[in-house]
């Protein structure tokens, strides 16, 4: 009887809920504690433009996850428009569209991006070569030239680039490049120049976020590739790479703006950095439909509040099998401590506490005169369950009627399960005795406050609530617990007087 | 107050984690269960080899039989009502005589007929069973005891429970009921747990509420002189259980009966681990010596080997 299979199957288990773990810590940036703040920056983008008394469409591009900054959520305000969201070619854009506009007109967009610290470069497609470059009589030898010394100064398409930029810059500008500045706007021209030197480039848009600022304007950067990677370039100055707040608004070298039907068209922008808790950030983060983000996240707000305490459930029952395999403990019901726990959630431990010991008291009590009436066992649990749904009436008002609100609360106790308690103590009190009663209902009560404290830890709810790989790795610990043959905690007290030395 | 874990092993006791995946997990084929679950089939079984048990008066099957056990009972004056498929203990009902109409227990507590009745319906209705499943009532008559016991027992019936492994009787103990358990048999519930020698059927050491006793707390007779007759008889009758059921690590627990010598009572599938209490020893060095041995082997060649190798002194001081 071999027991690698098992040992597979719980290694297999653990890794699979580590890599889903630290899939979501890295990948998704999901905090491991629920208090971490999280920078968080509201980027509002404002379109004004004049409507031409007639029908009216604006395409605006629409940044998207990046390194560095995670959508979180996204809003627009645009009365009488409709709006619609398109997706061509991995970019997206927003597209409003009215059949009669006048005069000036104000759309928003705003979104939530929260700041991630992914370091590594996504990768870009680059766009395809334009071939058919044509330059008016004078320029394309001044651009021929810019491109030759260039190229002879420089080792790759980077090196290249920054090259080509320095020739545009101020004090080193010659005669060449002024004549083709006075042409050609600086990051157009450059393209041009990159893309006659059959080197992928273009240009794309980003906005520099600096906290607080207003009617901001999107800056031009260009995208430089080269085999399989790809850099930024700051057409201004040469510098390469990414600054840290700068956001890339539009990727793919398209328009960020098109208005038809309207004239004066111009985007600004404002932005406001703040602080989140990181679950709250983590709650606001749109799901993605790949397999790998397999969360809850991706359900419906009321279908992940019950989630949040589905996902409870596994680590009551390692409490259960924790104090049952490793302590020894006995509990009336092997689960029920779970149930009670659960309910002590909503009603808080106190109240939880002193509603179930009334509850159940009474029970019993009522209980024992069910017992004379020698009724069959089936028709009895059903009086004690109706009993039980009296109790909790009564003491429902009772407690409104003097002012404890607590009081209501206990109407969450799981009311068959709490009926077939009531059955089993009695039971246990005709054929035991009451001590056996009180042993297993302490046991029971003390599994349950100890789930309820496991349960109800903030940290605990969000390990469970965000990490779904978690549940693996609890089942793994649980079927590990289920093959240990060591002693009970108990069982030290028990067998104690066999381990006297004679 | 507590022990060292590295201590308990020392001593090779046995941990209920250990029964439940190391002997009960590994030896006792689920298939095989009901044959020690069901009491009804026990009995049946037991009868196909030649075992002796009680006997049965009747079976109440259907509530509606319920009204009838009255007039089951009419002919016998004491008797016992047991689920088939109850455990530990739960649900057995013991008259010892009939009186107008009434019925007596040991403990001369009378109850009346609808109590009678009403215990058959708790138990057709599943209350005693593993489960909560529905059950049926066994109706058996009243063991007469062997006298030799009588000094050491209070109102119940001493029972006597042989752990059998692998076939090979490895541990023995006599449970005496007290006035602190209610006449039960159960050592939790203050009984008496009395190790007995493999080898001679003697006692070895008596335990109450986990410490050690020299005398029984009722009758103040003491332990020492306590021998079991017809010791090997009922090692054979432990052991060829192994046979009939099939399963490796069992609780066989009997009864001397005046007239019929040893009986069996029940079998149980998940035996506790009081009897380490009640031996004073652990379980594990036995179990695997018998692991140790090769598997085919006779009844009589089984008995003969744990008397050889288990073979006790007393511990008890001798009290008249």
């Amino acid at each position: 009887m071999s027991r690698v299979p098992f040992y597979v199957l719980v290694g297999t288990l653990l890794a699979i809920g580590i890599v889903l773990t630290a899939f979501r810590y890295f990948h998704y940036d999901v905090p491991f504690t629920p208090g971490e703040q999280r920078q968080v920056w509201e980027v509002e983008a404002q379109i004004n433009f004049d409507a031409d008394n007639g029908p009216v469409r604006v395409d605006l591009a629409l940044p998207a996850n990046q390194p560095g900054f995670r959508l979180l959520t996204e809003n627009t305000a645009s009365s009488g428009y409709g709006l619609s969201y398109l997706r061509e070619d991995n970019a997206r854009h927003a597209q409003w569209a009215i059949r009669q506009a006048n005069g000036p007109q104000q759309l928003y967009y705003s979104a939530q991006f929260l700041v991630t610290d992914g370091e590594e470069a996504f990768l870009a497609e680059p766009p395809p070569l334009q071939r058919d470059i044509a330059w008016a009589r004078p320029y394309d030898t001044a651009a021929r030239e810019v491109i030759d010394q260039a190229h002879a100064r420089s080792a790759d398409a980077f090196t290249f680039t920054r090259e080509l930029i320095k020739a545009f810059t101020d004090q080193r500008q010659g005669e060449n490049a002024r004549l083709l500045l006075s042409q050609y706007e600086r990051p157009v021209l450059l393209t041009r120049l990159l893309n006659q030197a059959d080197v992928h480039a273009r240009i794309v848009s980003g906005l520099t976020l600096e906290d607080g600022r207003r009617r901001q304007a999107l800056t031009s950067w260009l995208q430089v590739f080269e085999n399989d990677k790809w850099v930024l370039i700051n057409p201004r100055t040469g510098e390469q790479g990414k600054p840290e707040n700068l956001l890339l608004w539009e990727a793919k070298g398209n328009a960020v703006l098109e208005v038809q039907g309207g004239s004066d068209s111009r985007v600004s922008f404002s932005m406001l950095r703040h602080n989140e808790p990181a679950s709250v950030a983590v709650r606001n983060q749109f799901a993605d439909d790949t397999l790998l983000n397999f969360s809850i996240h991706s359900l419906p707000i009321e279908e992940q509040a019950l989630f949040k305490t589905i996902l409870l459930i596994p680590i009551g029952a390692l409490v259960v099998v924790l104090l049952r395999v490793l302590v020894g403990l006995e509990t009336s019901g092997t689960f029920m401590p779970v149930l009670i726990a659960l309910a002590f959630i909503q009603t808080t431990l106190l109240t939880g506490l002193v509603g179930f010991l009334l509850v159940v008291a009474v029970g019993l009590v009522i209980r024992s005169y069910l017992s004379r009436l020698n009724l069959l066992l089936v028709a009895r649990v059903s009086a004690v369950i109706i009993t039980v749904i009296a109790i909790i009436s009564v003491f429902s008002v009772m407690a409104y009627r003097f002012g404890l609100n607590a009081g209501l609360t206990i109407t969450f106790f799981p009311m068959i399960i709490l009926s077939w308690t009531i059955e089993r103590m009695s039971i246990l009190w005709e054929e035991e005795g009451p001590k056996e009663v009180l042993k297993q209902g302490f046991g029971s009560l003390l599994t349950a406050v100890l789930a309820y404290l496991a349960m109800n830890n903030p940290w605990v709810r969000h390990i469970t609530f965000n990490f779904l790989g978690v549940q693996l790795i609890l089942m793994a610990v649980i079927l590990l617990l289920g093959n240990y043959t060591g002693y009970r905690l108990l069982e030290l007290r028990r067998f104690q007087p066999l381990a006297k030395d004679d | 107050m507590w022990a060292t874990p590295a201590k308990l092993q020392a001593k090779g006791i046995i941990g209920m984690n250990r029964r439940n995946i190391r002997y009960i997990g590994r030896y006792n084929d689920r298939r095989l269960y009901p044959l020690v679950d069901d009491k009804l089939q026990t009995k049946l079984l037991a009868k196909r080899y030649g075992i002796t048990t009680p006997d049965l008066i009747g079976t109440v099957t259907t509530q509606f039989g319920v009204k009838h056990v009255a007039e089951m009972v009419e002919a016998y004056p004491g008797f016992v009502i047991k689920p088939a498929k109850g455990s530990g203990g739960k649900g057995i009902l013991v008259v010892e005589r009939q009186q107008d109409g009434g019925y007596i227990k040991p403990s001369g507590t009378r109850i009346e007929r609808q109590d009678l009745e009403r215990h058959v319906s708790n138990i057709l209705s599943g209350l005693y069973s593993l489960g909560g499943s529905p059950d049926v009532a066994l109706i058996e008559s009243l063991i007469a005891f062997d006298e030799v016991f009588a000094a050491y027992t209070y109102e119940g019936v001493p029972d006597i429970r042989v752990i059998v492994f692998r076939g090979y009787p490895v541990m023995a103990m006599m449970r005496l009921s007290t006035a602190a358990s209610d006449g039960k048999a159960n050592l939790h519930q203050g009984a008496v747990g009395v190790g007995l020698d493999i080898t001679t059927g003697t006692a070895l050491r008596g335990v109450q509420f986990n410490r050690p006793r020299d005398d029984h707390p009722d009758t103040g007779h003491g332990l020492a002189s306590l021998q079991v007759p017809g010791w090997d008889a009922l090692l054979h009758l432990a052991a060829s259980c192994y046979e009939m059921t099939g399963l490796g690590y069992l609780g066989t627990d009997m009864v001397l009966d005046r007239h019929h010598g040893p009986m069996l009572l029940e079998l149980n599938a998940r035996p506790g681990l009081a009897i380490q209490m009640a031996n004073g020893e652990g379980l594990r060095r036995r179990l695997d010596l018998i692991e140790k041995q090769p598997e085919p082997r006779s009844v009589e060649a089984r008995v003969a080997f744990a008397q050889q190798h288990f073979a006790r002194q007393g511990e008890l001081a001798a009290t008249a």
